[in-house]
């Protein structure tokens, strides 16, 4: 067979198509030199619905920049945080971020002015300082990582607010806006602010497709990775020079405070909703962009209100939805899933007391209906309850109810009577293994069969058959219904297709 | 066809009859230490080609610390290593390893494919992608060891057994000539010991070296041709039957080296008493000195 026909053999580089589309589309923002956005702050206040409506409709150049930036700096935190999540660096993107905050006064200082270039550099220098720090006390004494971290983290941003304070206090500077690092305000990004972001995500993106192998081995096994010669400790930097690239180009919109939610949240959603790193970098990438767009907006509406609460809100939304609701991992579905084994195990137990009412001596199944009453002795259910569930078998086509009342009677449909009969047989037939095979007492084995009865499958069912040479009683005594009683029950309500039964027996 | 086989044939037997004499991995004096703490001593070792070799000792005798310092996972504090006569960098590609189990999270989102394809990457180089040839290679493993029908799977969803037989597929795509490998048969049931016992066999009859940390001494005389005794210094290196005996099992195992890892725990204590500086350099002059590192 040709490889590339199996499903697996899925290219594992489509995603990076996708992304390097993406940076193409980037690349050409970039080039738009024609960004003129005002600071959307000196915009004329109108009331939120004009507001909203100059965002929506794209015309203004200042909601396009806002929009491009948060969008760009919210994909590249999704798409590198989706390696910070993996590689447990949550903690290290957090001290990075507030170890940036003394860089961005000192940026200021250098010019007096507030140039994102200086800014940039200065808060580069001290966000990979502060984590050099933490590092450094972690090898140097036995303190463990995450006290190294925290540490550091808090004393360089009570530095960094320290002397942003002492800037406030400067004669002759420009220094409207500095404390929007704390907070972010996506509002008041400029030209430089978005270029800047552009350059960092189409720098970082590109590292993350160009080296996706190394860093994704690196990422699962350093150990196996450095056997092979793949270049660890440059990956390691890399990625921590990366990661400080993106959280100071999010400074201005998101701040120092939250902006590592930005790289954990999305890459956390994503992790919940895929298995496989390629789909996790690619969707996180997406989520965080919809949280910057989402950031982005409401920064429009409010511009008094600082910008990162609402992207990290956004972000944390989409985690909570991923959360609730992922297929595989998300609460509701799970819930679905153990209350709907649990209704069809309710239903089976239902069916199952219904055949034992109408069991004869010599195993055969009465055709007259089942008498309420009789069932009732025997599964001793609340009555409300017991005849909502024989409703709910009669619209699922399992019986018919006959009579009103007390003396209302039960009888089966055909497949309803087949339905039973698996039943009764998987549990007389598990009940009958315990015995012989596994040496369980015979009073022991009641209610574990209780339980497995619901979960066998076919093919176990098959398997357990020819180990007990097709046994005709179980432990009890009783007999196991037969398997011509089924045959027989199946041609009847032709259920099933028919070769699901072929060679059932011989086999 | 035959023709142009015959003429090259002779010129290929006496490469590898040259080459087959070179042994796999030599060590010398090789030396190792945690937290200045001495783990290993000056370990020598002469692995010839095509043996199947196990490394057995007590619980933290170094075994595994012997394979990761040969790989240079750890530095090694003196001696130095040879894979085929050459430095261990020169050879990475004719390496393979097997790592313990629990090094890696299991929950990686990565499926069994994924791995097996890791052991490719470093043939494929820089900026390469695995290509359709790769794939069929990490196809081909897995089938070796019977995990082609999980290949899609989450690892995580794996029971003890197949993770080690992905690490052993992943290992087997890296199409080395000599394997080290670290508590392969940890944590696996009896039935995958017997399968992977029997792969490693195939193995070596295509001319692989192989050297495994193995745990279980009742067992270690019936799977290795060749046996490396240790207890934080090598006690015995060699075929089987000559250094699996009373006296050297005594030695590796018995109370008696107790001697040397109280005098681990004194060098140690004497390295804290040390200027951090004369500690720095000796050790700075160890590694000059030593072609390895």
């Amino acid at each position: 067979m040709n490889a590339s026909d199996h499903g697996s053999f899925r290219s594992p580089w489509k995603s990076g198509s996708v992304l390097k589309s993406l940076l193409t589309l980037l690349a050409i923002w970039l080039s738009m030199t024609t960004l003129q956005a005002d600071q959307i702050g000196d915009m004329v206040q109108a009331n939120w619905k004009e507001q909203a409506w100059r965002f929506l409709s794209l015309r203004d150049p200042a909601v396009r920049a806002a929009l491009i930036g948060s969008a760009t700096l919210g994909a590249l935190c999704g798409a590198l945080g989706s390696f910070i999540v993996v590689r447990r660096w949550a903690l290290l993107g957090d001290t990075l971020s507030h170890a940036a905050l003394p860089g961005v006064a000192l940026g200021f200082l250098w010019s007096m002015k507030k140039d994102p270039m200086t800014i940039f550099i200065g808060a580069t220098i001290a966000g990979i300082a502060g984590a050099a720090l933490a590092s450094l006390i972690r090898r140097t004494t036995k303190l463990k990582e995450d006290s190294a971290l925290g540490m550091t983290l808090a004393s360089f941003f009570a530095l960094g607010i320290v002397l942003i304070s002492m800037t406030q206090h400067l004669p002759n500077a420009d220094k409207s806006g500095l404390e929007q690092f704390l907070f972010g305000q996506a509002a008041a990004m400029n030209d430089d602010d978005i270029r800047l972001i552009l350059v960092a995500a189409v720098v970082v993106l590109s590292g993350l497709i160009l080296f996706y192998k190394e860093l994704l081995l690196t990422s699962f096994d350093p150990g196996f990775a450095k056997s092979t010669g793949a270049p660890v400790q440059i990956a390691q930097y890399g990625l921590t020079l990366a990661l400080a690239f993106s959280i100071v180009v999010s400074l201005q919109a998101v701040g120092v405070a939250l902006v590592s939610a930005l790289l954990i949240t999305p890459a956390s959603a994503a992790y919940l909703l895929t298995d496989r790193m390629k789909r996790m970098v690619w969707m996180s990438a997406l989520f965080g962009a919809l949280a910057g767009v989402a950031g982005a907006f409401s920064s429009f509406l409010q511009t008094k209100a600082p910008t990162g609460p609402f992207i990290v809100i956004g972000a944390t939304m989409i985690f909570a939805l991923a959360f609730v609701l992922g297929p595989k991992h998300g609460w509701a579905p799970r819930r679905w899933r153990r209350w709907s084994q649990s209704q069809k195990i309710r239903s089976e137990n239902l069916l199952k007391a219904i055949y034992q009412t109408l069991e004869l001596d010599n195993g055969h199944v009465s055709d007259s209906g089942a008498p309420i009453t009789q069932i009732r002795a025997r599964k001793r259910i609340p009555e409300k309850k017991l005849r909502k569930e024989l409703r709910s078998l009669q619209s699922s086509g399992l019986i018919t109810q006959v009579g009103t009342g007390e003396s209302l009677e039960i009888f089966f449909t055909p497949k309803g009577k087949r339905h039973a009969m698996e039943i009764v047989r998987n549990h007389r037939l598990w009940e009958l293994y315990l015995t012989n095979s596994a040496n369980f007492p015979a009073d022991h084995v009641h209610d574990d069969a209780e339980k497995i009865e619901h979960l066998l499958g076919e093919d176990m069912v098959r398997r357990l058959e020819k180990l007990l040479n097709h046994a005709t009683q179980d432990p009890h005594g009783r007999p196991i219904p037969s398997l011509d009683d089924l045959e027989q029950s199946r041609s009847d309500s032709d259920f099933e297709s028919p070769q699901s039964t072929a060679g059932y027996r011989h086999n | 066809m035959n023709s142009s086989e015959s003429d090259i044939l002779p010129n290929i037997e006496t490469n590898s009859r040259k080459d087959k004499a070179i042994p796999a991995l030599e060590t010398h004096d090789l030396t190792v230490a945690y937290h200045k703490k001495p783990a290993l001593w000056g370990v020598d070792l002469e692995i010839p080609q095509g043996s199947m070799v196990g490394v057995v000792g007590p619980n933290g005798a170094g075994k595994s610390t012997l394979i990761k310092t040969i790989m240079g996972l750890i530095p090694a504090q003196a001696g130095w290593v040879k894979v085929f006569g050459q430095s261990y960098k020169k050879a990475i590609r004719r390496v393979g390893y097997v790592p313990q189990r629990e090094t890696v999270d299991w929950d990686f989102p990565v499926s069994v494919m994924d791995v097996a394809l890791m052991g490719r990457y470093g043939k494929i180089g820089w900026l390469r992608r695995p290509g359709k040839k790769d794939r069929q290679v990490a196809l081909e493993c897995l089938e070796k060891v019977h995990m082609a029908p999980y290949r899609d799977r989450q690892i995580s969803n794996l029971s003890g057994g197949q993770q080690q037989r992905v690490f052993l597929a992943r290992a087997l795509a890296q199409e080395s000539d000599l394997y080290l490998m670290d508590e392969p048969f940890a944590g696996v049931d009896a039935s995958t010991e017997a399968a992977i016992i029997e792969l490693l066999r195939e193995m070596k009859n295509q001319g692989k070296t192989l050297i495994v940390v193995h745990h279980d001494l009742t067992t270690a005389k019936d799977y290795f041709d060749r046996l490396i005794l240790i207890n934080m210094r090598l006690v015995a290196s060699g075929p089987t039957e000559e250094v699996f005996n009373v006296e050297t099992l005594q030695k590796t195992y018995g109370g008696r080296l107790t001697i040397l890892s109280d005098v681990a725990n004194a060098v140690q204590k004497a390295e804290k008493l040390d200027r951090p500086e004369s500690g720095n350099s000796a050790g700075a002059d160890v590694s000059e000195s030593s072609p390895r590192l």
